[in-house]
């Protein structure tokens, strides 16, 4: 069984702007969400900026109950408050906790790279290394579960189909996209919210500084540090924050006379098996280029279609190889390459959420007809400047872009490819 | 401290847990915590920690056990505190 699968609601809490209006706009004027955080020069991190979504706190009081907030860390309140939010731009009402209903036809595949290591730093190391087990209450086991952000939105809006947590790394976002429409398409439900959430904390981002991969060249300049494609691109800024696309069959969508934004064309998954130069830390160039191939094979396009490429494209050296995948896997020229850029200039990389949020900035502009300008690469790569041109520095509007493509590749070899379509209707 | 201020710190305590937010406001020292605040069981844990730490006191598990209405709770915390 094979139906189409439709994007219908949208729900974003990215460093750069928390709300799909405001990120709309941050993405079009290329506003940064890099900020210096002064805890990292506390602790003598090399790279001492990152991305973090701003006032969340206060709004998630408007968004939960009190007992609520006491067991949700970061990553909860970023990933819950953005699953409201695309419930809610779905058409949705939040149910009352003593409405029996449940919505059995709906799930969730909400995954996160990393998970509530922050309640584990601050809460659960200290007080057991203490002997103060006691002490840590009820809240922790559902804070640092997998499972933990979508077992709580599963009960913010009584969710009755499958709810899951996925993992893959950085990849984790696109493939919980590509999961849960995997599930509408073949029946099994008809609505599923699908993304990512990843938490703000220096336990997070500590196992990345010092494998020398984050960018501490710019740590006087934050809004500089994030240099996706340039010659002077010196690791990835980390990111955090939340994003969820509710994805919906066509039917459903058509039956209650949905808004819809984009469809879910198609998409692939793979794994490089660590071979041919992949490891756990780089990926294998041939399942890069393959899991691009079968993405659009399974979308039924032909590689011409594409638009516009939203990459992974971090900033660190692997920057070119990615490029140069895309020019193979789309058997493009420096004439046909399609426009490319790299949401994570702007919002840093947010991990498990990486691929929702960016995903959810392909939606945007489907819908709004530009690509965002890819920030701080005036300065191209020379092994990609033959395809400079498709690089915007600038808002692009392309009143034509129909078809994006987006990818995500994480640690362990492991590739995310999905095709996103705009909705004419 | 009189037994109607530490019903009331009890109350603001258990009312952080309450999801029955309307039956707070008619409560009494015969409400159940469970059955009439709606406190999510797993949760009684919180409420005895957030006692512990407002009174200063120590909760041993058997005692906690046996708290069932907001005036068990108030009961206790009198008891321990003396």
């Amino acid at each position: 069984m094979t139906r189409r699968v439709v994007i219908t609601g949208l729900g974003v809490v990215a460093p750069n702007a928390v709300g799909l209006g405001a990120y709309e706009m941050a993405l079009r004027s290329g506003t940064s969400g890099i900020r210096r955080v002064p805890l990292l020069d506390e602790l003598n991190f090399a790279c001492r900026v990152a991305g973090v979504p701003q006032g969340v706190d206060e709004l998630a009081e408007r968004y939960f109950d009190e007992d609520e907030l006491l067991a949700m860390n970061s990553s909860h309140r970023f990933g819950c408050i953005a699953a409201v939010d695309a419930w809610e731009d779905a058409g949705f009402e939040r149910p009352s906790h003593d409405d029996d209903h449940v919505h059995w036809d709906a799930g969730a595949v909400i995954g996160t790279g990393i998970g509530g290591i922050d309640t584990i730093g601050e809460r659960i190391v200290p007080l057991v290394d203490g002997g103060r087990v006691r002490r840590l209450g009820s809240t922790m086991v559902e804070q640092v579960m997998g499972s933990g952000v979508s077992a709580r939105v599963s009960g913010l809006l009584a969710l009755g189909n499958q709810v899951t947590a996925n993992s893959s790394a950085c990849s984790t976002g696109t493939e919980a996209i590509i999961e849960g429409a995997a599930r509408i398409r073949g029946g099994l439900a008809e609505r599923m919210l699908c993304g990512g959430t990843e938490g703000a904390s220096h336990y997070i981002w500590a196992g990345f500084d010092s494998m020398r991969v984050l960018c501490r060249t710019h740590n006087d300049e934050p809004e500089k540090a994030s240099r996706p494609l340039s010659a002077s691109a010196g690791g990835f800024v980390p990111g955090s924050g939340a994003a969820i696309l509710h994805l919906e069959s066509l039917e459903s969508a058509e039956e209650r006379g949905a808004r819809i934004y984009a469809e879910v064309l198609g998409g692939a998954l793979n794994c490089g098996g660590h071979r041919s130069g992949g490891s756990m830390t780089a990926p294998n160039p041939v399942s890069v280029r393959r899991c691009i191939r079968q993405a659009i094979a399974d979308a039924r396009i032909e590689p011409g279609e594409v638009d516009l490429i939203n990459g992974h494209l971090t900033a660190t050296g692997a920057d070119p190889n990615e490029v140069a995948a895309w020019v193979d896997a789309l058997e493009a020229t420096p004439e046909t390459f399609p426009v490319i850029h790299s949401t994570k200039s702007m919002i840093g990389h947010g991990l498990g959420a990486a691929g929702a949020l960016e995903s959810v900035a392909c939606i945007l502009m489907l819908r709004g007809g530009f690509a965002h300008p890819s920030l701080n690469c005036e300065d191209v790569h020379p092994e990609i400047e033959a395809y400079a041109g498709s690089i915007p520095h600038e808002v692009r509007e392309m009143p034509g872009l129909r078809t994006i493509i987006k990818s995500g590749f994480g640690f362990g070899d492991v590739n995310a490819c999905v095709i996103f379509r705009r909705w004419a209707g | 401290m009189s037994r109607d201020e530490t019903y009331a710190k009890v109350m603001e305590i258990i009312g952080r847990y309450a999801k029955n937010k309307d039956a707070l406001e008619g409560a009494s020292e015969d409400t159940n915590i469970l059955e009439d605040l709606k406190v999510n069981s797993a949760r009684l844990v919180d409420v005895i920690l957030d006692f512990e730490d407002e009174f200063d006191i120590e909760v041993a598990d058997e005692d906690a056990d046996a708290v069932n209405t907001v005036g068990d709770a108030v009961s206790l915390i009198e008891a321990k505190l003396g």
